[in-house]
Parts: structure tokens; sequence; C-alpha cells
């Protein structure tokens, strides 16, 4: 079993249309796939029409006192179940402290799944806290959107030098860019230097269009409602560039 | 996996069967079509005397879109093996009936061989199915439910003739199955009430492989090679007998047509049995049917009992020849080749005299006077001796002489005085099998089975001994037409040294076997049915 991430310190990025889509297209090529929605503003799980509720909260399943499978839904699409989000999962790093080992608990929890999966997709809240030790610990991957500005590109610094000094599991990185427009000037300048300085850039890039944006109204994967569209090849590119990575 | 909730038929389907989709009347939830419809062909298989069955296995061939697979379940219906068997790498697709070494080894194979052992698989009943999925969602529009809607039709079976078969065709049937996604257990139950609430569905009290029988109106398990008839004490011996060679003849019919087909071997086994059952009845029967019947039917069925004997011979052989080659100490299997070639010649051979003999119109001739006779017996019966104490009169005279065969016999008595033996013990047993519905169950299991005992011991000194007999037999006759190389007549002299050491084996028991079933507590449980 494989653990991707789609990870980011900051908001807004594109992490949950990444999870969601990466997920689905793992999932459509036969991968038993597990997205765990972990950020309480359960975008992942509005998205496949899964109420964002958890019994018991956040608390119970990082304490154990309800096994993780008995919180997973299956989604409307073959392969691909679902570990909604709750809104608890806001205290989550306060569950996380009160556990023997706090950061490696969301590893642990994954561990019974490993037959039942091939790969388990977490959609991060942006934050650089104790849960985000967690993710590092359980991934083997970092999915990380990365809006083409110079702010983005400083973040993307600061993940690097955080994994770098991490020291447990260090998952690889892979940034890609996220909601890129080619009608800006920086975009199409940060575009063409950044992965020149950094070999941890996908040659794939998400594009900022509509099409993705209209998935909260569709509330499914642009990859499933519009699998030849623009937006679904661009995240095939990357899901294969992604697949590389973990399987190198 | 995903596993069925619960299960409905739509009950009016039938005069409605364009609108056979089932609706719920309820806000909270809807029903959403998912997938296009499609076709599949479903061929149930067993044994013709239903092994799977009566395991409670149900094996299903699946055939729809190019692929085709095998699907064994259990009771509870859920999957114990499945195995793809489409053509692949240009090899054949396997022809039913078919034997198990045909299918692709695996866990399936494996799981079936014990249970199936020499029998072919052979379609029970076929059905042509639409399947239809379609989705309960709630109001949030998310799926809580499959709802597969299956419209079967069944087709006839074809092929050899089953016991119980009715060729006609049934009204298609549109079952609906409730099938729960992940976390969705409890909406998809109140999906699953309030379709049971729904005027017109009903819940499916069968299984489709239950449905698909009930259609072609089969009853599973109708086959059985015992002896099935229900007998009263009170009634006519005459009416009795007649009832019971009626009924062994039913089992001669109903094994007729694999033995000619030569489907497997164990048709021949049963049509045997049935023959030497019906010698064994109509030797006990010549003072209470006519004399002139009894002489003429005893010939016929000694006719039909020695042209069944050729082709039954090599098919003992044959099936023991895989574990004889295994026994070899000095030989190799390979050596044992040549002389496995030659029986399957051999028996060839003895296999189309055989399906000659029963096409013959000597036998045809038989089939038919033979039920006009004992039509008339049952009709006219004579009205004494009543069953229960000409019964017990038979089977105490040939215990009697059981116990006084077997006594006879001592360490330096001759082969034959064992084979007369086993003959005796034949007779007995038949006596018991023939009557058996007369007697307490228990009583006559604890019977049969010491006499069992006896019979398998005298069985493999008899069996041994023919075959050292007939290995010598073969060996000469593959010499004189050069098909055999010298290191497979060693390997055959093996073969007959270790059947030599099993015969050996089998008198050295005999002593305590017989010792057992002739002590006062074994008489006493034959006594004890004669009393009965």
């Amino acid at each position: 079993m494989k653990v991707i991430a789609a990870y980011n310190i900051k908001g807004g990025v594109g992490k949950t249309a990444t999870a969601v889509n990466i997920a689905y297209l793992a999932a459509s090529e036969g991968y038993r796939v597990l997205l765990w929605d972990l950020d309480p503003q359960a975008a992942a799980s509005f998205l496949f029409r899964v109420r964002p509720k958890v019994k018991g909260g956040g608390k119970a399943l990082i304490a154990g006192k309800r096994p993780v499978d008995d919180a997973i839904k299956a989604t409307d699409f073959d392969n691909l179940d679902l570990l909604p989000a709750d809104f608890t999962y806001r205290n989550l790093d306060l569950h996380l402290d009160g556990e023997r080992k706090p950061a490696t608990r969301l590893r642990s929890l994954l561990t019974p799944l490993r037959r039942e999966y091939d790969l388990v997709m977490l959609d991060c809240p942006p934050s650089i806290s104790l849960l985000s030790e967690n993710v590092l610990h359980a991934a083997d991957l970092l999915l990380v959107p990365l809006i083409p500005t110079t702010l983005s590109v400083r973040t993307l610094d600061q993940l690097t030098e955080f994994v770098a000094g991490f020291g447990g599991n260090q998952p690889k990185i892979l940034a890609f860019f996220s909601m890129l427009d080619r009608r800006k000037h920086l975009h199409r300048q940060i575009v063409d230097e950044l992965p020149a300085t950094r070999d941890d850039v996908a040659s794939a890039a998400i594009p900022a269009l509509s099409a993705i944006e209209r998935m909260s109204l569709q509330r499914a994967p642009i990859t499933a409602v519009a699998p030849r569209s623009r937006a679904a090849n661009c995240y095939r590119e990357l899901w294969t560039e992604a697949m590389k990575s973990i399987i190198a | 996996m995903l596993s069925v909730l619960r299960e409905f038929v739509l009950v009016d389907d039938a005069q409605e069967p364009g609108n056979n989709l089932p609706q719920i009347d309820d806000p909270r939830f809807g029903i959403a079509a998912a997938r296009k419809s499609r076709t599949i062909r479903r061929t149930w298989l067993d044994t013709f005397d239903w092994r799977l069955f009566r395991a409670g296995l149900t094996l299903e061939l699946l055939a729809g879109r190019g692929t085709t697979e095998l699907v064994l379940t259990g009771r509870d219906g859920a999957v114990v093996a499945t195995e793809a068997v489409s053509a692949v790498n240009g090899s054949r697709p396997i022809r039913w009936p078919s034997r198990l070494d045909h299918l692709p080894a695996g866990p399936l194979r494996e799981r079936l061989a014990p249970v199936v052992g020499v029998r072919a698989l052979l379609p029970v009943t076929k059905a042509t199915s639409v399947l239809t999925e379609l989705r309960a969602v709630n109001a949030d529009e998310k799926t809580i439910a499959v709802l597969a809607v299956e419209r079967m039709s069944v087709t006839q079976p074809h092929g050899v003739h089953q016991h119980g078969v009715h060729q006609h065709g049934a009204q298609p049937r549109t079952r609906v199955a409730v099938i729960p996604l992940r976390g969705y257990q409890a909406q998809a139950s109140k999906v699953a009430d309030l379709l049971e609430r729904t005027p017109g569905v009903a819940p499916a009290t069968q299984s489709p492989f239950e449905a698909a029988l009930a259609g072609a109106d089969r009853k599973p398990g109708a086959y059985t090679g015992k002896v099935n008839v229900l007998l009263t004490g009170t009634m006519p011996a005459a009416l009795a007998l007649a009832t019971v060679l009626g009924s062994l003849f039913d089992t001669v019919e109903a094994n007729l047509a694999g033995t000619i087909a030569d489907i497997d071997t164990e048709f021949l086994h049963d049509l045997r049995v049935a023959v030497r059952r019906t010698r064994s009845v109509l030797k006990t029967a010549k003072t209470v049917l006519p004399a002139a019947i009894v002489g003429k039917y005893r010939a016929e069925f000694k006719w039909l009992g020695e042209v069944t004997t050729p082709t039954r011979d090599h098919d003992v052989y044959l099936l023991d020849l895989p574990s004889m080659a295994t026994r070899l100490l000095a030989a190799t299997g390979q050596e044992l080749e040549p002389f496995g070639q030659y029986l399957e010649r051999q028996r060839a051979s003895a296999y189309r005299q055989l399906a000659r003999d029963l096409r013959s119109a000597r036998f045809t001739s038989l089939s038919s006077r033979w039920r006009r006779d004992l039509d008339q017996i049952a009709s006219t019966p004579a009205k004494r001796p009543l069953t229960s104490p000409f019964a017990a009169r038979r089977i105490a005279r040939a215990h009697r002489l059981v116990l006084e065969s077997g006594a006879a016999i001592q360490a330096t008595s001759p082969p034959r005085a064992l084979h007369d033996l086993r003959k005796l013990c034949k007779e007995l047993r038949y006596l018991l099998e023939v009557f058996a519905s007369l007697h307490d169950p228990a009583q006559q299991w604890r019977a049969v089975n010491e006499l069992k005992a006896l019979q398998d011991c005298l069985g493999e000194f008899q069996d041994t001994d023919i075959q050292i007999a007939e290995l010598r037999a073969f060996a000469t006759a593959m010499m004189a037409d050069r098909s055999a190389p010298a290191t497979t007549l060693l390997a055959m002299g093996e073969i007959a040294a270790s059947l030599a050491a099993r015969q050996a084996k089998a008198r050295a028991e005999f002593a305590g076997r017989f010792a057992a079933f002739a002590s006062p507590r074994g008489q006493a449980r034959i006594s004890a049915l004669t009393r009965a």
C-alpha cells in the first residue's frame, strides 16, 4: 500500500481537487483506493456527496475507540472509498497529542488497511503542525500544488527544508503548478525558471480552468464527468508522474 | 466484495414485461439508472447424481461480453472459487459434459475434486439473464445501494436425459437484489423495507439456481443410485418386489443414455449395480412371482450384466492406474504408459460393443416387455405372502448361509470359498437394501455397516485375484501384438506383485472381519431386522 498526501502549508491552492482527481484516476485503473479527507472543511467529502460525519468524531478515531474500517464509506465509483471529514478534525492536533506516539499515530491507523487498499490518498488541511508531522511519517509522496507566485515558491522552500530536517520517514516531494494562468507574466516566468533550479517539480501542470471550479456544482471529479477534457488530461499526466515517482 | 442484503421478485412482471423496474415512493430516496443493460448466459453444472448440490455447492458458468467464468459458491451464497475458462492461447473452449481434468488447474478444480471425483460435470439447467444495474440514492443523490435487476428466462436443459426433466419453458421472472454500498447498510435496509412494501414486489424465497431449477421443472437431488422405494409390511410381497424391480429398472434407464454417450464411468457402474440387484431380487422372488417370468428375465438380466462386464473391467483398471503408478518402486510411471494406452484401446473396443448391445433389439425388447410384465404383476399381485414375513424369511436365510459359508472357511481354504462367500454377502446386502424401508433406519445402518466391512475385505481379496489374472492375460496379449517394451512388462510385474501383497493382506484380515460379523452382537444386529 502506498500513501500519497496532497499537501501544502498554504490553503486554496488546489489540494482537494488534486486529491479527488488523482484518487479517482487511480481507482479507475483498478487500484483499490481510500481517500481520507483530513480537512475539517470537508470539501472532498462534499464532492463525493458523503456526509462529513464520523461517529465519535476525530477523537474516537485517533484514540482507536472506533476502528477506521467502520468509518469508511464507498463512493459512487468502483474501487474508491472515502474516509469522510468531521468538523471535530479541527482539533486533530490536540487528539494526536494525547496519544503515546503522537507523531506516528496516523501511520498506525492506516496499517490495518494495508491488505484492503493499494493506495491511500490524504487530503490534508493547510497547516504545519503535529498533523503535518503525522502526514510526513505516513506518506510515500507529498504532492504539492504550487500557484506560480513568489510567495508560493517561498512556501515550497520552507516545506522542503522542513522535510529535509525531519527526523523520521522522509517522503518524496513532487510539486506541480496549480491554477496556472499563462496570461499572467509572473506565472509564465516562474513556470519557465523554477524547474531549472529544482528537480522536484512535475512537468504536468494544472491550469486555472472554470471546469475544475465547476466540480463543486457537479459534485464529482472532473476526471469522471469529463474524462476527455483538458483538465482531466492534465490530472492524468500528473497521476502518471506521481505513480512513476512512488514506484521508482 | 459487495454482498446482497435482500432479494425480491417482481410478481406481476409476467403481465407487464416492459414495466419491470422497481419504484420507491419516499422523498428521502430515489432510484437512478446506473449502467447499460447487459445479457449473460447462465449454465448451472452438477454431476448426474447431484454431488455438488448434496455438498451444498453451486457451480455456475457465466458467459457474457466475451468472457466466460466458472463460479463456485457455498450454501450461504458466498463465492468459494472462480476460474476464467475463456479460450486462451488458441485452446478449445470446454465442451459440456466435461470431466474435471478438462477444467483449468487451479483452486476451483482443487475444491471440486474431492466432491466430484470421477464424475463428469453436466448442465443441470440453463438461463439467459438481462442484467440492469440501478442505483438507490439518498437526498444528496449519493448512491447508497446498487439494485441489481435480473430478468431471467430459463432455457431448457438439453443433452443427456435426466431424471425429472419435463421439457417446457418457463415465464421469465425479474429479481431485484439490494446490494448496500460500504457504510450505507442502514439506509440500504430502509430502501429494502420500502421495496418490500411496494405492491407487486415480494421477498425472493429461492436463489437464482433454485428458481432456474423450478422454471425447468427439475427437482435437485432427484437421482440417487440407491434403492428408493417405500414398502409396507402388510402389502403383498409380489407387489413389493414388482415395485422394487420397477425402481431398479428406472435406475437402469436413467443411466442408459450416459453410458451410451460414455460421459463418465459411473453411469455404467450404477447401471451394473441396478442389474445385479435385479438379478438378486429375481433369485429371491422365484416363490412369489410367476416362475416363467422369473426364469425368462433371470436369463435376460444375466445377459445384460455380462455385456457390461468387459468395459467395466477396463474402467476399473484405468481408474486405478494413476495410483498404481505412484506406488511403483523399481519401475517408473512412464514405463507403464504403453500399458495404459493398450488398456485405452481395449476399452474403446469393449465400449463400442457395449453401446451396440445397449442399442440392440434385444435390449429394447427386454425393456418394453419387462415394464409390461411388471405392470401386470403389480395390477394383480398374489395376495400371499405379505412383505414383512417374506422379507424376514429371506434375510434370515441369506444371513444363515453367510454364517455357515464363512464359518467353513479355514486358513487353507481355496480362493473359490471366499468368492462364494462374497456372492452370498452381496445377496444379503441387496435384500437389506431392497427391504430397507421396512426397517428402523438406525438398526438398518448398523447392520449394513458391519456387513459392508466384511464385503470390503472379500472384495479386495477377489478383485486383486481377478486383476492379477487379467494382468497376466494383458501381458500375454501385449507380447503377442508387440505393443509392450520389456520395461512395461517389468512395471506390470511390479504391479502384479503389489496386487498380490494387497490380496495377502486382505486374506489375513478376513478371519477378524468375519469374526466381528459373526459375533453374537453382529448376529443380533441382523436378527433385530428380521424380528421387527
